[in-house]
């Protein structure tokens, strides 16, 4: 499932993996807060379609953020939580890492390392 | 370089300006890591400026004034709105408000500029990031 932006370039890949539905940010400035609350939109509409969400976002493309695409992950975080479901983050760059860490944002998010430690975290 | 631009209350010419500034911080050699903290903070103030200070509003305009050179880039955000006082703004890394979906903006511009400071009014932030 692709979800495309104005210029017609996917903005999020979706697919299944191992009973869950990995969310890939396609555009290294998807979460700037032009695209921020569309984002969320389709994010919140994934969540919907599922009884108990499982949800991995792979951020290996995303190369900036902000306090408005944070607001819009803990607004996911809470949607999912609400339905019982799990939300695992991975491939999240340094730099990116960092702001979740001063933000305190990492001890609220299950982050990891990589797509497959994310599948395996989830139960 | 130093210049003072206006753009209106819209996000996608507060992007332009970005873009204006880190390109000329990348002319002066600024590395990864400052050109990462001054678009994020540039960002965020730009928005606030638009969003919170101008409320999004098209009669609203705001300024932003650089100065930026090898050793450090300064840029000043001034907006049209009434103002607020930033030490009203909660802890956002405080226990209570860690799930609240807004009010992290000041303190990423704190955390990643080496200076960040609002005039009286809190319609104008001053913000520097030195080189290296």
């Amino acid at each position: 499932m692709q979800d495309s932006g104005q210029s017609g370039e996917p903005r999020l890949m979706v697919e299944d993996m191992a009973g869950a539905k990995l969310v890939l940010l396609t555009d290294r400035k998807i979460l700037d807060e032009i695209n921020i609350t569309q984002i969320g939109q389709e994010l919140a509409r994934l969540v919907a379609e599922s009884d108990t969400p499982k949800i991995i976002v792979d951020f290996g493309n995303v190369a900036h953020m902000s306090s408005s695409a944070l607001g819009m992950l803990i607004t996911l975080h809470k949607r999912v939580a609400e339905k019982k479901g799990q939300l695992r983050f991975c491939n999240i760059q340094p730099s990116i890492h960092e702001v979740f860490v001063i933000t305190r944002l990492n001890e609220i998010f299950r982050i990891h390392q990589s797509r497959a430690e994310a599948v395996e975290s989830l139960q | 370089m130093s210049e003072t631009i206006r753009i209106s209350s819209k996000l996608g010419q507060a992007r332009q300006v970005e873009k204006l500034l880190l390109d000329e911080a990348e002319k002066f050699g600024y590395g990864e890591a400052a050109i990462f903290a001054i678009k994020l903070a540039l960002e965020e103030a730009l928005n606030n400026a638009i969003k919170h200070g101008n409320g999004f509003d098209s009669g609203k305009t705001v300024e932003v004034a650089f100065d930026i050179d090898a050793r450090q880039a300064v840029v000043t955000i001034t907006d049209q709105g009434r103002g607020f006082n930033p030490k009203s703004v909660p802890d956002p890394t405080a226990d209570e408000n860690l799930e609240k979906p807004c009010g992290r903006g000041i303190m990423l511009m704190k955390a990643y500029m080496d200076r960040v400071e609002y005039n009286k009014q809190g319609n104008q932030v001053r913000l520097v990031k030195r080189n290296g």
